[in-house]
């Protein structure tokens, strides 16, 4: 019975610290947009546009904090101004996307080095790049939330439109859906949850938070209101799991997030693949047997 | 809301005006110039011509897909912008280039036609799902419904979004070449469908190669060939001179004249044009032929004519 309760004692130490506890309702915020995000950026083949416009926040950070004007406006404002930049040369060129902002995304990054070095700062570069969950203040809490349920509110209210519109422009446009319109407020939207999880999980991993939720849940289904309902449970169990377990293996929080969803993803990619196999092969044999009667008839 | 006076249109006998657009691409490619038409409501009109003559662009300057340089469109006596906020076009692209693997249904596909009726929200209604059903089984998709859309021929993908147009019930509907890669059975349903929909007082503007089924079930015709050649009634504007004027050497062209027919002194002949499947078939005397159907000949529905003969 002792052992049982010390047991019990031991597995509910991560939620006695107040420190543990503002990360686990920051990670459990941070996940729902993100999850229903996710699945809209899978979709339009926007991975690397996410990735450009995280990388990009680095100067607008470095910035804003020489300018003394919150961190999370620069942040904004540059992540947005990638996005811009690379919308404005890709119609003026013939180059590809990609292209583009491999090019404008390293060049914003590399200025952000730059002036982080030469300014001297009290920010840690480490805690940009990878996230500080755990020494996260009252107020960036509450900017994280606010961000969050902004984004949560206009992906739940207008995501259908954004759906048909990354399905079949011309359509949404016959609906009358503004198809400039969502241009720029997606990529604020995928400006803003970034900044939003810059504190928690960093700029490198916030990514992987936008892709691996939605492309987990795509593995596996062929509804669009499914794959909402895999990723948030995907983005939710993983953050929780992930922060849960740093605690006992003491190890970086945003870092073990991403490892479990990447965990799931090799889970779900084994089982859907397992899953074809046996069904091919039950057809196959359904075949030959349809085949043999037709013999012996 | 704006579903109730969707039935007719007797507010708007002009279903689809056009004055004079031009288009001009961004690589400065002059598609389209000068193109006038109106389009009554309760009439099916073809738009014909050969490849490249800008039929799908003259589709696109309708929508407002592409700007017109010049030159204006009225849709239901509405300006564009505001005409496809009311919901009154609905549009069969020629090519659907959408993400086949894309997460969709074949019924959230055909429910997508029906986001104008819904609010913002966009919360399907049970009138929605019962326009849906509907739509699906016009098109004899219904036992397809929970497919992934990638997971169908393109045949049966070019009736998904054909039933999607039909989901929207709009005044207006344009269709690109909806007969392109259907089979007979179906296209003759397509036919069928898009008769009943001028009945019940709707627009609709279909662009095709078939000739042949032109003058079977569209009530006028528009030539086009970077300009207009030709507007007016099927019967009025499909003639020998007119198709010559539209096709030029593209089309195949053969007459059969009265002696390969028979003996007697008889001056009328066959002529049979065709561009690419279903041939036109005009009867009579020179410059007096008739199309075929008129004159008591049956036009060759299903078969394709195997006549080598020229004059
Ligand atoms: N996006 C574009 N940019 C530049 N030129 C274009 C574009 N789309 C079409 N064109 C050109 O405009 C002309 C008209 O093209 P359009 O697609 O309207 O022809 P069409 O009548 O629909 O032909 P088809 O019977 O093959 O469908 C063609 O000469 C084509 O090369
Ligand atoms: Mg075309």
């Amino acid at each position: 019975m002792f052992e049982f309760n010390a047991l019990i004692t031991t597995l509910l130490l991560p939620f006695q610290f107040v420190f543990m506890q503002q990360a686990f309702i920051v990670v459990f915020i941070l996940s729902l947009p993100m999850a229903i995000l996710s699945c809209y950026i899978v979709l339009k083949g926007w991975s690397l546009m996410g990735d450009a416009i995280a990388h990009a926040v680095l100067p607008g950070v470095v910035l804003a904090y020489m300018l003394a004007i919150p961190l999370s406006i620069g942040a904004f404002a540059a992540g947005l101004c990638c996005a811009l930049t690379t919308g404005f040369i890709k119609e003026n060129s013939r180059l590809r996307e990609d292209t583009i902002m491999g090019i404008v995304f390293s060049a914003m990054f590399a200025i952000g080095i730059i002036l982080f070095h030469k300014a001297e700062t009290e920010l840690h570069l480490t805690h940009l790049l990878l996230g500080d969950i755990l020494g996260i203040s009252l107020a960036s809490m509450i900017e994280t939330s606010l961000i969050g349920l902004f984004v949560l509110a206009v992906m739940v209210i207008r995501g259908r439109d954004l759906l048909l519109l990354i399905f079949d422009p011309q359509q949404a446009q016959i609906t009358g859906i503004s198809i400039k319109f969502w241009h720029y407020a997606f990529q604020v939207l995928l400006a803003l949850t970034i900044v939003a999880a810059l504190q928690a999980v960093g700029m490198i991993l916030s990514i992987a938070l936008l892709i691996a939720p939605g492309a987990c849940a795509l593995l596996v289904t062929k509804r669009f209101a499914t794959m909402l309902k895999i990723s948030v449970a995907v983005a939710m169990s993983s953050s929780v799991l992930g922060v849960y377990a740093s605690f006992y293996i003491d190890s970086a929080p945003a870092a073990t997030i991403v490892l479990f969803m990447s965990f799931i993803f090799i889970l779900l990619f084994i089982y859907k693949t397992n899953q074809q196999r046996i069904l091919l092969h039950q057809r196959k044999t359904a075949k030959f047997s349809l085949v043999d009667n037709k013999v012996s008839l | 809301m704006n579903n109730t006076e969707q039935k007719s249109c007797p507010l708007a006998p002009i279903g689809i005006a056009v004055n004079n657009i031009s288009v001009i691409y961004k690589n400065a490619h002059k598609a389209i110039s000068d193109i006038s038409f109106d389009i009554p409501c309760g009439s099916i009109t073809a738009l014909v011509g050969i490849n490249g003559s800008g039929k799908s662009t003259l589709f696109k300057a309708i929508m407002g897909f592409v700007p017109c340089y010049q030159g204006q469109v009225e849709i239901m006596g509405f300006p564009v912008k505001k005409a496809l906020k009311l919901n009154h076009v609905a549009y069969v692209p020629q090519n659907e280039d959408v993400d086949w693997n894309f997460p969709v249904l074949v019924e959230d596909v055909v429910m997508m036609g029906r986001y104008g009726h819904m609010n913002m929200l966009r919360i399907a209604s049970q009138t929605d799902k019962d326009a849906v059903d509907q739509a699906l089984t016009r098109v004899s998709m219904q036992d397809y419904k929970q497919r992934q859309i990638g997971e169908l021929s393109g045949g049966q993908r070019k009736r998904v979004f054909l039933a999607r147009a039909l989901a929207q019930a709009s005044n207006v509907i344009l269709l690109d070449e909806p007969f392109t890669g259907v089979d007979v059975t179906t296209e003759e349903q397509i036919i069928r469908l898009l008769k009943e929909l001028a009945q019940e007082g709707k627009v609709i503007l279909v662009s095709t190669h078939n000739l042949g089924s032109v003058p079977e079930f569209c009530d006028n015709v528009i030539l086009i060939n970077k300009t207009l050649l030709a507007y007016g009634k099927t019967s009025d504007v499909f003639t020998t001179d007119n198709l010559q004027k539209a096709f030029g050497g593209v089309l195949r062209r053969f007459v059969l004249s009265a002696e390969s027919l028979h003996a007697d002194a008889d001056a009328r002949e066959v002529t049979v044009i065709t561009d690419d499947e279903r041939p036109v078939v005009l009867y009579g005397e020179k410059g007096l032929e008739q199309l075929a159907s008129g004159s008591g000949l049956k036009p060759p529905s299903n078969t394709p004519i195997k006549v080598r003969k020229e004059s």
